[in-house]
């Protein structure tokens, strides 16, 4: 079993941060939302494994 | 107009019970002849146990109320003489439609898997249902099984007893009183008897209202089931369109929480509501409207020493995935050889409570399955709102989103893993088939394995030997043997052997596996029968 990724494991950061920021820009609140609502299920299909899932679910609600 | 739901099918009749100085004790009573009750009924008559049902109507019920009947339902309603007529005048589907917003996001095929008798579902209203099972009551009663309908009996006191139960019975002729030696309550969500007996029945309530309404018309709609997610013609809620035999179309819309329900039913709100779905120039009459809210609960126990509930009046669920009545004929099905056997003394009361453990098990599946088909169709927060629309927007588009988008998950037959009956699975075979499993069909030349299977104990054997009969602690086992030679379409093998040469299952009365191995080992077999009625 994998185990959640919880060091560095994104290629240039930075630019993945702006991309993330630049999809999010001129949009609504509400379309905001949307769109990171979209993104979560594309990402949490794309990793599949539910036990991965779990712990990422975890994480985010520890880290808040 | 004079339709069966209008024609009193069981009228009151005085009974020779009522003239009876002492009240006449019966093995079994069922109240409630609604879909529940009367397939109770046929399964224990067929069994030779004296059965009188009571229902204080006399009529099946009014309006479609339960349309949708899956296979194993209609497997089970085979076992009882009564399938084929409802699967005749069904109307079989297998492809939905999910519309959000103003599109159709997608479409789904329910696939159904060849080599079956029964398909995956039919549409059938509940009250052509019910007098189809009327019809085999009568069917029975010609033929001298000891099974009785006593309309216009309205119980109104039950008395609880360690070895029987009184009931009190109030009838155009006065009340009078009988005893059960078993007492089955088939008597719906609402159950009367519950409340007389003064049993909990705990969960979760929906704060929310839902609009039926059958309409009759001559529609070019397809036999499909459609769903819509937020329509322009129900802002924020759902809806449903689903058809029945005799141009009859089921529509559902969701209304909210806070409505006047009397004037919502009212055809001056209902006709424009529907004339938004369908379009101005379509040409309908309504049949039936009612409005129901729904909660999903079940009580702690089905079995209250002698008296055993099924169907609603043990559990309740929301409409979405067809899980009541299907869910209920299930119970039925559990319930009528182990009531039979322990009749008989072949079996002791506690196999009853593997009744229990079995259904609960399956009641609770339901509920899972429903509530979570609820929480998707009525988000409760903004965030699952977002959420919802995520899910919806993205199956559009792309289809590993379709599977997350819930209307309903659709019922499938339960399994009864880790049941006190089941013996440990010794077979290396195909996971569908492991103990606690309701056994797939399969094509045996021009005829069909199910058929072949229930009433009794049966040792089904394929490529392996085993003695025709064995008979363990009063119980007789009869073999059928099969071997892959005479398996054309390879579905025997697929769904019974998997990559074993070989195998030979147990087989209950309800068609469940109880065990399964490689081989015939007569200590084994013997025990695995005496687990399978309690025994052990």
């Amino acid at each position: 079993m994998t185990d959640l990724i919880l060091t560095p494991n994104i290629n240039r950061a930075d630019d993945f941060y702006a991309e993330l920021l630049a999809a999010h820009e001129n949009l609504s609140k509400e379309e905001s939302d949307a769109l990171n609502a979209r993104l979560v299920l594309i990402l949490a299909n794309h990793i599949g494994d539910r036990a991965v899932l779990s712990q990422a679910i975890k994480a985010a609600q520890d880290a808040g | 107009m004079n339709k069966i739901f209008e024609v009193p099918l069981y009228p009151y009749q005085h009974s020779s019970d009522q003239d009876a100085s002492v009240p006449v004790r019966h093995p079994v009573v069922i109240i409630g002849a609604g879909p529940i009750g009367l397939a109770m009924g046929i399964d224990l008559a067929q069994q030779g146990v004296k059965v009188v049902i009571v229902d204080d109507n006399d009529k099946v019920s009014s309006g479609s109320r339960a349309i949708c009947f899956a296979k194993r339902p209609l497997e089970i309603l085979d076992r009882l003489g009564c399938g084929q007529p409802m699967v005749d005048k069904g109307v079989k589907w297998d492809v939905g439609k999910v519309f959000f917003d103003e599109r159709e996001v997608y479409t789904f095929n329910l696939l159904p898997e060849e080599g079956h008798q029964r398909p995956a579902f039919i549409n059938l209203q509940q009250y052509y249902f019910e007098e189809y099972l009327v019809n085999r009551v009568r069917e029975l009663e010609a033929e001298g099984a000891p099974i009785e309908i006593r309309g216009g009996n309205k119980v109104t006191a039950i008395g609880t007893h360690p070895d029987h139960a009184t009931l009190e019975i109030d009838t155009p002729d006065g009340p009078y009183n009988i005893e059960a030696d078993w007492l089955i309550a088939c008597d719906g969500a609402g159950s009367p008897t519950r409340q007389m007996l003064g049993l909990d029945f705990v969960g979760r309530v929906f704060e929310d209202n839902f609009l039926i309404a059958d309409v009759i018309m001559d529609a070019d709609f397809p036999t499909e089931r459609w769903f819509w997610f937020d329509p322009p013609f129900n802002r924020g809620q759902s809806a449903l369109l689903h058809k029945q035999p005799d141009g009859v179309w089921r529509i559902d819309l969701q209304l909210g929480w806070d409505i006047d329900k009397e004037e919502e039913k009212k055809p001056e709100n209902v006709i424009p509501r529907l004339k938004a779905m369908l379009g101005d120039d379509v040409e309908f009459e309504l049949e039936w409207v009612s409005i129901y809210t729904f909660q999903c609960r079940r009580m702690e126990k089905f079995r209250h020493g002698r008296v055993l509930f099924a169907g609603d009046a043990a559990h309740q669920v929301s409409p979405f995935g067809a899980r009541g009545a299907n869910s209920g004929l299930q119970d039925t099905d559990n319930l009528g050889w182990k009531l039979k056997l322990v009749i008989d003394g072949t079996a002791d009361e506690a196999l009853l409570d593997s009744y229990d453990v079995e259904r609960i098990h399956g009641a609770d599946e339901n509920i899972l399955n429903s509530t979570r088909s609820t929480d998707f169709i009525t988000p409760k927060s903004t965030t699952s709102r977002l959420l919802r629309d995520a899910v919806l927007d993205l199956s559009e588009k792309y289809e590993f989103a379709r599977p997350l988008v819930n209307s309903g998950r659709l019922s499938v037959p339960c399994t009864y893993d880790g049941s006190p009956l089941n013996s440990a699975d010794a077979l290396d075979g195909p996971i569908k088939t492991r103990p606690g499993s309701s056994c797939p069909d399969a094509p045996l030349g021009d005829e069909f394995l199910l058929p072949k299977l229930g009433n009794k104990f049966t040792l089904l054997t394929i490529d392996a030997e085993a003695p025709d009969v064995i008979e363990e602690a009063g119980v007789e086992v009869t073999r059928l043997a099969l071997s892959v030679k005479d398996d054309k379409t390879g579905a025997l093998q697929e769904r019974y052997l998997g990559d074993a040469p070989s195998a030979v299952y147990l087989i209950r009365p309800d068609q469940h596996v109880a065990a399964r191995r490689p081989s015939f080992d007569e200590n084994l077999f013997r025990a695995a029968i005496r687990r399978a009625t309690g025994k052990e």
